[in-house]
């Protein structure tokens, strides 16, 4: 019977992938202050943890990487070989590869050697290299010269597994392999403690192993085999003076370090490289060590919760609505307990919420990397600054905001910052500065990509829109609306089309990104300024912040993100083109007028226009006017499904409770604006299958 | 297999505790639709709850009268009556909504069905229960599973699971 191992596969992804985010944002403060041995402590744990996790579940082409890696690791560690910034490139690059080796190994897929074995020969020669410097020139194994007490090279280690050793997923052999990897070695086993068959425990370990080992290590090197086991073994490891050694040097050597002597010692010393001139701006203050304690828990026991705390609420919403309406003297020391009560749920829902929330900073932590590349791609000196890092918002929003950031980022590196000549030629300084901004404002966050780079060229975009045919000859559009024209599917004003941008797809992705997200994008600009986008995101996707509207005797929940204004209509502002569509003129444009009553086929208060209240809508940069009978209140609602028991219907988001405990239709508005589009307004019911 | 052997000693306790025999029973609960009687397996039975108002969804069939909140979680309510192609009446104090529990492809969903009025829960032997004879014709027909006399009266047992996925889906 063998122990399933697989039930750990997830958690050492998981690790890893987290381990490796932590590695990269060490390596990036190198880059930016210098190499510290805390900071190089940090990359080398990380690589020797997945080394172990990876061996242990045989991951061999992991094993072999992180391996070579470890080794140029431990030489920057004992200052045989000095991180330059040559190396951070190297180690960055590296991380990426880890990343793909770890991916490959969660789908089971071979992993394409290309992207990992340049990397692995490029770590392979600089370790060669730093041995060809090295005085002892037989010297191959990494720390062989680093210790200054001298080994006698022969050592006994003893390793007595403790109960949890394979529960704990670790496997003797892998250890046992690691220290025949150092050199020669011979394995005793002592199974006395085995018990008989019927007794035993498939997943305890009963013997215990003496291996001795004869090879030109120091003792940290041993100890570093066993430092992932943490306390799951006991590891006597212990060195006899009296020895002479008699084997032969360097007889055998594992597979996986032949890459290490594939590079001859060609003494070429490793000139230490100036750092780059281009270099991401230096962390502002030092990184706080991030050790907080936190367990683990799934997104849908969460869920869960964050749901039965949002029924709390309705139905305290509904006993205090119950109570108020009793009206009777006596019942005070209800009213106060429910009072009571309410406070306590809000908080309780507060705190609910907050545990899905994240700081902004898991986003914000891949541009300094993403900013230093494109920089030094691009020729340009960009400076990022990140201010309001631990804003939280929810993880599900956190997660999709990632993609449209990174291209909003990379389009202000690309096309607002200019070059250095031509910064200088006008007068700024010859370093861009990019700033990304995140703070809470009125149960949103805020998101800020300022730059000081060109800003947006009003004539050209409007000239490109002209061409295309967006504007009118004679138009003279506000400046708002020129801005939003960038947002346009295929608008783009570059000249040449480079590989990083200038296609023209992509702001129109960014906007219906963050749009479905529920959430807004403004861009500000002034010419040879600079711009700023500026996102609006709601704090989570459980809560809305939604306009109720009644259109007859039926209540709906139009989102207020959606909502550009609600007026009332004068007869002169209303036309109505061949065929029946309704137009209704606001300001310099022309947009359709939506009858609710008639596509959703209900009873209003009344059919005539001027009577009821046109809430202009907007989406996807088209708008539309919703004909409603009455505004009512603005209010937070908890979200629900209507799919959970019934299905998706076209023009609906969702359904809430309204604090009388009665369901209330959210309204969605891209969808109805697109069945409006498709039915033309057609009144009745839609029969049809969406 | 040490797990097997111990449910099936489970389900001996359970038969022998409820002293029943060991050929197969069923528990319906029975409904008013139109002045007929149906059945439905008790076990997919969730709640009854009395009629207290739904809100109407736009752009759905006429047999569904809407969403309902069943402690927070939003609930459809099928009209029998209109499902069945039949004349829909006015609601009043026997009303009841039914909550079930269906099967669908994708996990199960609670639905509610507003009927007449509940009548009882009978039990009946497996046995007991006939296949409904093919007269073609009603709607009804394509969802009853089967067939049953209780004390003389005749009770249509409902394919719950036919009914229902057909009423949310087919539109």
């Amino acid at each position: 019977m063998s122990i399933d191992l697989e039930q750990f596969h997830d958690i050492f992804f998981q690790e890893s992938e987290e381990a490796l985010d932590a590695m990269e944002q060490t390596l990036l403060a190198i880059d930016a202050s210098g190499l510290d041995e805390e900071g190089i402590n940090t990359i080398f744990r990380v690589a020797h943890s997945i080394k172990g996790g990876a061996a242990t579940f045989g991951f061999s082409e992991l094993t072999s990487f992180t391996h070579t890696m470890e080794t140029l690791l431990d030489m920057v560690r004992s200052g045989k070989v000095r991180l330059s910034s040559g190396e951070t490139d190297l180690l960055l690059r590296s991380v990426d590869a880890m990343r793909e080796l770890l991916s490959a190994a969660r789908s089971r897929q071979n992993p394409d050697p290309t992207r990992f074995t340049g990397i692995q020969s490029e770590f392979a020669r600089r370790i060669a290299e730093a041995n060809g410097d090295a005085p002892a020139p037989a010297a191959d194994k990494v720390s062989a010269a680093s210790s200054p007490a001298a080994t006698s090279g022969r050592w006994i280690v003893r390793i007595a597994p403790r109960i949890d050793l394979l529960r704990k997923g670790n496997d003797p052999l892998c250890l046992i392999n690691e220290l025949a990897g150092l050199g020669e070695s011979s394995v005793r086993v002592d199974a006395a403690s085995v018990p008989p068959l019927a007794d035993m425990d498939p997943q305890v370990c009963y013997m215990q192993w003496t291996v001795e080992l004869q090879a030109d290590v120091v003792r940290a090197d041993i100890e570093q085999i066993f430092s992932w086991i943490g306390d799951e073994a006991e590891i006597a490891i212990e060195e006899p003076i009296t020895q002479e050694s008699s084997f032969e040097e360097e007889t055998q050597r594992p597979a996986d370090e032949s890459t290490k002597q594939a590079a001859p010692a060609a003494a070429a010393p490793a000139a230490p490289a100036v750092p780059a001139p281009v270099a991401a701006a230096p962390a502002e203050t030092p990184r706080p060590h991030s050790e907080s304690t936190s367990i683990r828990v799934s997104i849908e026991k969460l869920d869960e919760l964050i749901n039965t705390v949002g029924e709390l609420v309705i139905t305290q919403s509904m006993l205090s609505q119950l109570a108020a309406s009793i009206g009777d003297h006596r019942n005070d020391d209800l009213k106060n307990g429910l009072s009571q009560l309410e406070r306590q749920m809000r908080a309780l829902q507060e705190s609910v919420m907050r545990v899905r929330m994240f700081p902004i900073s898991f986003v914000f932590n891949r541009f300094p990397r993403m900013v230093r590349d494109l920089g030094a791609r691009l020729g340009k000196h960009v400076e990022l600054k990140m201010t309001g890092e631990q804003t939280e918002l929810d993880k599900t929003v956190l997660e999709k905001i990632g993609d449209p950031l990174v291209h909003l980022v990379r389009n202000s590196i690309d096309h607002g910052i200019e070059s250095p000549e031509t910064r200088a030629a006008n007068g700024k300084s010859d370093t861009g500065t990019i700033h990304l901004n995140a703070y809470h404002k009125g149960g949103n966050i805020t998101v800020e990509i300022i730059d000081d780079g060109a800003g947006l060229n009003r004539e050209r975009i409007l000239a490109k829109a002209r061409e295309r045919g967006l504007i009118g000859p004679d138009e003279e559009p506000s400046d708002e609306r020129v801005n939003n024209l960038i947002f346009h599917p295929g608008f783009s004003t570059a000249e040449e089309v480079s590989d990083v941008s200038g296609r023209g797809v992509g702001m129109d992705v960014v906007r219906r990104n963050i749009a479905e997200l529920g959430g807004n994008v403004q861009v500000f600009s002034s010419l040879g300024k600079g711009s700023t986008v500026r996102i609006r995101l709601p704090l989570t996707l459980a809560i809305l912040d939604g306009q109720l509207v009644r259109v007859g005797k039926e209540v709906y929940v139009i989102p207020l993100v959606s909502i550009v204004e609600t007026i009332q209509m004068r007869r002169d502002q209303v036309s109505s083109i061949a065929g029946g569509a309704e137009l209704f003129r606001l300001r310099d444009e022309y947009i359709p007028i939506i009858r609710l009553y008639d596509l959703f086929g209900i009873e209003p208060d009344s059919t005539e226009l001027f009577r009821g209240l046109l809430t202009i809508v907007e989406s996807d940069g088209r708008r539309a006017g919703i004909l409603v009978d009455e505004l009512l209140a603005q209010q937070q609602v908890v979200i629900k499904s209507l799919e959970a028991n019934f299905r998706q219907l076209p023009g609906l988001s969702g359904a809430t409770m309204l604090g009388d405990g009665h369901v209330a239709l959210i309204l969605d508005i891209p969808g109805l604006m697109a069945s409006f589009e498709s039915e033309g307004g057609r009144p009745g019911l839609s029969r049809s299958a969406a | 297999m040490s797990s097997s052997a111990s449910s099936a000693v489970e389900s001996n306790s359970f038969v022998d505790g409820t002293g029943g025999p060991l050929e197969a029973v069923q528990q319906c609960l029975t409904f008013f639709c139109a002045g007929e009687e149906y059945g439905i397996d008790i076990l997919r039975v969730q709640e009854i709850k009395g009629w207290s108002g739904v809100t109407s969804v736009p752009r759905t069939p006429e047999y569904v009268l809407g969403v309902m909140n069943l402690r927070g979680v939003i609930v459809p309510v099928i009209n029998l009556r209109r499902r069945f192609g039949l004349e829909a009446r006015d609601f009043d104090a026997s009303t009841v909504v039914v909550v079930v529990r269906v099967q669908m492809m994708h996990g199960t969903k609670t639905v509610g069905i507003a009927v007449d009025g509940v009548s009882e829960v009978c039990t009946f032997s497996a046995e007991a229960v006939t296949s409904p004879p093919r007269t073609g014709g009603r709607t009804e027909q394509a969802f009853a599973s089967g067939l049953a006399t209780v004390d003389g009266r005749m009770v249509t047992i409902l394919d719950i699971d036919t009914l229902i996925v057909s009423a949310l889906e087919d539109f």
